[in-house]
């Protein structure tokens, strides 16, 4: 059984490490300072179990998470983060609070042989992402990945979001990335003053707008600051018009 | 219960040197009219210690009950009560008194005076009972005065309080981790770093009484938290502390640099993942503290866009709290490093 702990601090990682040896059929094939590594090594290694901690430099534990395609079973680690916490209980994903004891460490384990090395926490784990990322810091930011790359983007610098099948692109000044994630889920997450859904497919940051142009019967186009154009159905246009005060 | 008027030695030998004019003046009156003196003084006597009398009463009725609506009618109402009670009794005693055959013009001369006898006697009844009312409400006014401020105080006080205590939950669980897994590698270390917590700790708790420290004492406890964050997070955090030795003198509100390292810390280790050190600097200009602290920050993801932001909010309301000034807290973001400038005046100037 292959495992992978995730965590900035070495001391953390060291007691998972140290609480392990009682398990010899457990095999630690990576220890990960961010979740950069982390998203590397879990591709490369393909683990059946993870130690992931939340509050990490750059990405915290969930966005790496959202990165990953099929995330492997997952044991949280977290000294203390409320809005975490929160959504765990409310999942039944297992989760140790530190300082956490042997006992407690043997249960979770336990618990992840049970179910069956969990391909069943997969809806699980999916269902959680959702909830927490309308936590603040998801709130600020976007963290995809291109070509093996992670990219964290500042909601400020998106441009539009364009619905793409089963995802959504993210167009930005760079070009745009591709977010497992749906158009729905953005509108729950972006701040509503600042991002409208001007169209079934589309959402657009009202900074950038510079006009709005009629187009074809009801609908508008809106032209952004960076030469783009988004769609602007009816409802998608009385909705703009009342963000903008007009 | 406010005090009575009588009660305030100025007010009182005012009231009665007027009281000892007006009986004079009363006397005079009457010898002008040809009485003699004994007639006079014994008139003036009795007619303006009942009126002295009726004062006292009137002005401890309106201490305990003065109405908020038609107080000007109670006013009047009572005055004319008091005044009809005075003249009835003066001219009931006086006639007691002073029924003799030798005095019958001044037996004439009391009931005919009879209603300007009544005009002066609540003429001065309700001045008496004019001032008192004035009196009350001015004292009433600063009671709530009083009592206002004392809220006010009382709500800031708490809120300082809160804002000094906040303690963050996550240091102090991810360090009881630390020292958990060092007990098994390091006992020595989880030791020390026992000791090192406790300690922080214990001033923090300590603190939390003071309005004001010692900037030494203040530096003291951060220097222990950082030792702290640096068992935690390895070779990736070091400090550079510069301080001025009269600095350490100067005064400063117990925990108020706690929170700006730990942002330091916070968007330093958090927000990049390379090797971090924070610089802190401690100097005194003029008779103000003024302490800098910088942490590397990426300004791709931190985004000082928000505002000065950086949770350094807390510290800014303290600071207006006690100085009443906004201009305090400066923060700075320049080539990938993040400035935070706490300036704290002298604070013997602002409350001595």
């Amino acid at each position: 059984m292959k495992v992978i702990i995730v965590d900035d601090e070495l001391l953390a990682r060291s007691i998972i490490r140290e609480y392990m040896q009682n398990h010899p059929e457990l095999e630690l094939v990576a220890e990960c300072n961010d979740g950069f590594e982390g998203v590397k090594a879990i591709q490369q290694q393909q683990p059946d179990l993870i130690f992931l901690d939340i509050q990490m430099p750059k990405i915290n534990g969930f966005e790496m998470l959202e990165l990953i395609e099929q995330p492997p079973p997952v044991i949280f680690t977290t000294a203390f983060d409320e809005y975490a916490i929160k959504a765990f209980e409310s999942h039944a994903v297992d989760y140790l609070l530190k300082p956490f004891s042997r006992e407690r460490f043997d249960k979770a384990l336990a618990k992840w042989r049970q179910s069956g090395h969990s391909q069943g926490n997969k809806e699980k784990l999916a269902t959680l992402l959702d909830s927490v990322s309308n936590s603040p810091a998801e709130q600020q930011r976007v963290v995809v990945k291109l070509s093996g790359k992670i990219r964290i983007i500042p909601v400020e610098d998106i441009h539009f979001l364009e619905a793409a099948d089963d995802y959504v692109k993210v167009h930005t000044r760079d070009g745009a990335f591709l977010k497992n994630k749906t158009m729905g889920h953005f509108e729950t997450v972006l701040d509503k003053n600042h991002f409208v859904r001007t169209h079934r497919s589309y959402m657009v940051n009202i900074a950038e707008i510079t006009r709005i142009d009629p187009y074809e019967k009801d609908n508008h186009l809106a032209i952004l600051k960076s030469g783009g154009r988004v769609p602007v159905s009816k409802t998608g246009y009385v909705k703009l018009k009342s963000v903008l005060g007009l | 219960m406010a005090r009575s008027p009588l009660s305030v030695s100025r007010f009182r030998n005012s009231f009665f040197g007027w009281w000892i004019v007006w009986s004079a003046l009363h006397i005079t009156l009457l010898l002008s009219y040809g009485y003699p003196l004994s007639l006079a003084a014994t008139d003036s006597l009795v007619t303006n210690s009942l009126l002295l009398a009726a004062c006292w009463i009137v002005s401890n009725i309106l201490r305990y009950y003065i109405p908020y609506s038609d107080r000007y009618w109670y006013v009047l109402f009572l005055s004319l009560i008091f005044s009809l009670v005075v003249n009835a009794l003066s001219k009931f005693i006086l006639n007691l008194i002073l029924a003799d055959p030798l005095n019958t013009n001044y037996i004439i001369f009391l009931s005919n005076s009879y209603w300007l006898r009544l005009g002066i006697a609540f003429l001065l009844v309700g001045c008496m009972a004019v001032i008192c009312v004035l009196w009350y409400t001015q004292e009433e006014e600063q009671e709530n005065r009083q009592r206002k401020n004392d809220a006010e105080k009382l709500s800031r006080d708490a809120e300082l309080y809160k804002l000094r205590q906040q303690l963050q939950p996550h240091f102090l669980f991810n360090s009881l981790n630390s020292i958990s897994a060092l007990i098994g590698s390091n006992p020595s270390q989880a030791r020390n770093m026992i000791h090192q917590l406790s300690d922080f700790l214990r001033t923090t708790l300590r603190k939390e009484e003071e309005q004001w420290v010692k900037m030494e004492e203040e530096l003291q406890s951060l220097e222990l938290y950082l030792e702290i964050e640096k068992v935690r997070f390895g070779h990736r955090l070091s400090t550079s502390i510069v301080k001025d030795e009269y600095s350490l003198q100067l005064m400063i509100p117990p925990m108020l640099l706690q929170p700006v390292v730990e942002n330091a810390i916070k968007f330093g280790l958090y927000d990049t993942t390379d090797a971090v050190t924070i610089h802190i600097a401690v100097l005194s200009e003029k008779d103000a503290l003024k302490v800098i602290v910088q942490n590397p920050f990426d300004p791709e993801t931190a985004s000082p866009r928000h505002g000065t932001g950086f949770g350094l909010n807390s510290v800014k309301r303290r600071l207006f709290l006690l100085f009443a000034r906004t201009d305090l807290v400066e923060t700075m973001a320049k080539d990938h490093i993040f400035t935070t400038t706490i300036n704290i005046p002298n604070h013997e100037s602002y409350y001595r």
